[in-house]
């Protein structure tokens, strides 16, 4: 005789067996040609075929009992509740959280044991940060999905390299003319785009990415094209050069310190610092007024949008303009900090890993686009010992993360206007 | 005598090669409920969306007040006075009940703060559950909120598509009686689509027939109630 209760176990094991059974299938399927067979070369200098049906084998029983372990230890209703407990902890916590990480990032320099490499890394996490929050506007906030950001970040730098080389400007004047730049690229792409949506409008922002790249790259007679730009100038602090002379018309002289190359990175860290603050200041607030409020809206529901009277045109392209701005601003940045610049660092990859830091910190979360960033970038850096299997690691972490936390690290939405901020 | 609040004449529409709307012509007085009913397909929320100019009219004219808007963008017209209540409700699901509202005074440059208490007086129930996520709430509540966002844009001429889709009976004889109020309190003048032909009719005061694209009859609400073809096509026999 069987209970229910047996019943019910029995039809798990049979339904996570099944399961199992499936995921073997598609493995096994996978690692036949890509493991089971293999091509060396041999002595002759001829290519020999080497079966090895063992590995597959013990290939697809690690499966097999892996998705068995997943199926039957992953309740329904367990994997509905737990995100929501977490995600009330986590907000409870995020509240303490994002000042603490801010006095964090703000003594950071001074904190003993923090030498040259970490603020390194430091500047490089600050830069994705900026990015994410950047990117945040358009695709967080207006639901945009935009593949082709880091365009813009490309035009920044860009305008920077080539002002300064050119007219000789410095970097003071050319960020915020970087970032009007950038701005302009950004209407200029949404033009084309405005009635696109999705999957359709993804396509052409990467499309977009990739014409500015292959611009950069082919322009030889102006962009020096994949030699890349190098001697660009480095930031002064107000007009004092970091310079390693010492003497009275530099940063060390004029305040009497000892030279010290620690200088300029401390000054560039606290440079990226106040400009990825700006960022999120600028986003925070805007999320406050009317057009904020417009773009969250459309991303909702652009026919109830229309039905409303929004005018979509202006809301779309204000969210690409000043989203293109800050990539604008953090592309002048880059260059001034690498001093060379090439199209290589404008790849896809760099658009998908700062698209991959918005969705992962959970769309439209500031914080968690921040806590995100540490994760990829930080994270990418820690895993350097691991060799080839740092991608395999990162890989896996990234989807331990989607598994986990199936709407990003920060998934919960909180309004911008509240009940006790309105008068009645 | 004031023209019309809502003229349209011989309103051609579509979307891409379906020619949804054929040559309509009807006409909203000031202070006026009037209701267009027909079945699915007959091109009753086309006519409501190409009143605002999406999609836009291939043919024929729109007026407001005697002003031809037909060319005028749809964000200038929501502008001028009309405001839609879309179908199927189309709230924002993840902004709040309060920032939903906020939205519908904010898009037609009006103030939120003076057009809340009206919407949350005849909704009170939208206060009750003004920060709540739009998403969250009932059918009959969205509904609700749908209405209460385009009465902030303080409409002279209120269109609605389908109110009463998919609401319990209850609800929806809630929701009829929050238009009726609406209009004899506030003189708002409404356009109302229709599929529920029975409490539309009662509520309104003229009815117009639209079946595939055009207008086949029209009269006073207890009128077209009281016609056999309406009662045996959109009364279901004997309803």
């Amino acid at each position: 005789m069987t209970t229910p209760q047996s019943a019910s176990i029995a039809a798990r094991l049979r339904a996570a067996t099944l399961d199992a059974l499936k995921a073997t299938g598609i493995a096994f399927g996978l690692f036949v040609v890509m493991v089971g067979l293999r091509t060396d070369i041999g002595p002759t200098g001829a290519l020999l075929l080497r079966t090895r049906w063992p590995d597959v084998a013990a290939l697809c029983a690690a499966v097999f009992i892996l998705r068995l372990v997943l199926a039957l230890s992953v309740r329904p209703q367990q994997a509905a509740v737990t995100p929501a407990r977490w995600a009330a902890g986590l907000s409870r916590a995020g509240l303490l959280f994002g000042p603490a990480l801010l006095a964090l990032a703000l003594i950071l320099p001074f904190i003993p044991g923090i030498g040259r490499y970490e603020l390194d890394l430091g500047i490089l996490v600050l830069t994705y940060v900026m990015l994410g929050w950047g990117l945040n506007i358009v695709v967080g906030l207006a639901g945009l999905l935009d593949l082709g950001y880091v365009a813009f970040y490309a035009v920044g730098a860009y305008s920077y390299a080539l002002l300064a080389q050119y007219f000789g400007l410095s970097f003071w004047i050319c960020l915020p003319l970087a970032g009007i730049l950038a701005a302009f690229w950004g209407v200029l792409l949404g033009f084309p785009v405005l009635r696109l949506r999705g999957d359709y409008l993804a396509i052409v922002t990467l499309a977009f990415g990739e014409i500015i790249r292959i611009v950069l790259l082919n322009w030889v007679s102006l962009t020096g094209g994949p030699n890349g730009i190098s001697g660009i100038p480095r930031p002064t602090f107000f007009g004092l050069p970091f310079s390693m002379g010492g003497g009275p018309g530099t940063f060390a002289g004029f305040f009497g310190l000892e030279p010290n190359p620690s200088h300029r990175v401390i000054f560039l860290y606290y440079l990226i610092l106040a400009l990825a603050l700006l960022t999120n200041w600028v986003a925070m607030r805007i999320r406050r007024q009317p057009i904020g409020r417009a773009w969250e809206a459309l991303r909702e529901d652009e026919v109830a949008c229309r039905a409303l009277g929004i005018n979509i045109t202006n809301t779309k392209l204000t969210a690409f303009a000043l989203g293109a701005m800050f990539a604008g601003f953090a592309g002048a940045f880059f260059a001034t900090r690498q001093a060379f610049i090439s199209p290589e660092s404008f790849t896809f990859i760099e658009s998908a890993i700062i698209l991959a830091i918005v969705v992962l910190g959970g769309l439209g979360s500031q914080i968690g686009i921040a806590v995100a960033a540490i994760v990829m970038i930080g994270g990418f850096e820690l895993f350097r010992d691991l060799d080839e299997y740092r991608m395999l690691v990162f890989g896996g972490a990234m989807v331990l993360i989607m598994v986990l936390r199936p709407r990003g690290l920060v998934g919960s939405r909180s309004p911008s206007v509240l009940l006790g901020a309105r008068r009645e | 005598m004031a023209g019309p609040m809502l003229e349209i004449d011989n309103l051609s529409a579509g979307y891409g090669a379906v020619q949804a709307l054929k040559g309509v012509s009807l006409h909203v007085e000031k202070g006026e409920i009037v209701t267009l009913i027909g079945a699915n397909g007959a091109g009753k929320s086309t006519l409501l969306m190409s009143i605002c100019g999406d999609p836009r009219a291939r043919a024929g004219r729109v007026l407001l007040d005697g002003e031809d808007i037909t060319a005028k963008p749809t964000h200038e017209i929501m502008r001028s006075g009309v405001a839609q209540a879309p179908e199927g409700r189309r709230i924002f699901p993840r902004m709040s009940v309060l920032e939903n509202l906020i939205m519908g005074a904010q898009a037609a440059g009006q103030d939120p703060d003076a057009e809340l208490p009206g919407v949350f007086a005849l909704f009170p129930r939208l206060r009750e559950r003004q920060s709540q996520r739009g998403g969250t709430l009932s059918g009959g509540e969205q509904q609700m909120l749908a209405i209460g966002r385009a009465l902030m844009s303080r409409p002279r001429l209120l269109l609605l598509d389908e109110p009463s889709l998919g609401l319990a009976p209850l609800i929806s004889r809630q929701i009829f009686a929050a238009i009726r109020d609406l209009n004899q309190r506030e003189g708002l003048t409404v356009l109302l689509v229709e599929q529920n032909a029975n409490q539309a009719l009662r509520l309104a005061h003229r009815g117009y027939v639209l079946v595939t694209g055009r207008i086949t009859m029209s009269g006073s609400g207890a009128d077209l109630l009281a016609r056999s073809e309406i009662r045996d096509a959109y009364l279901g026999g004997g309803h």
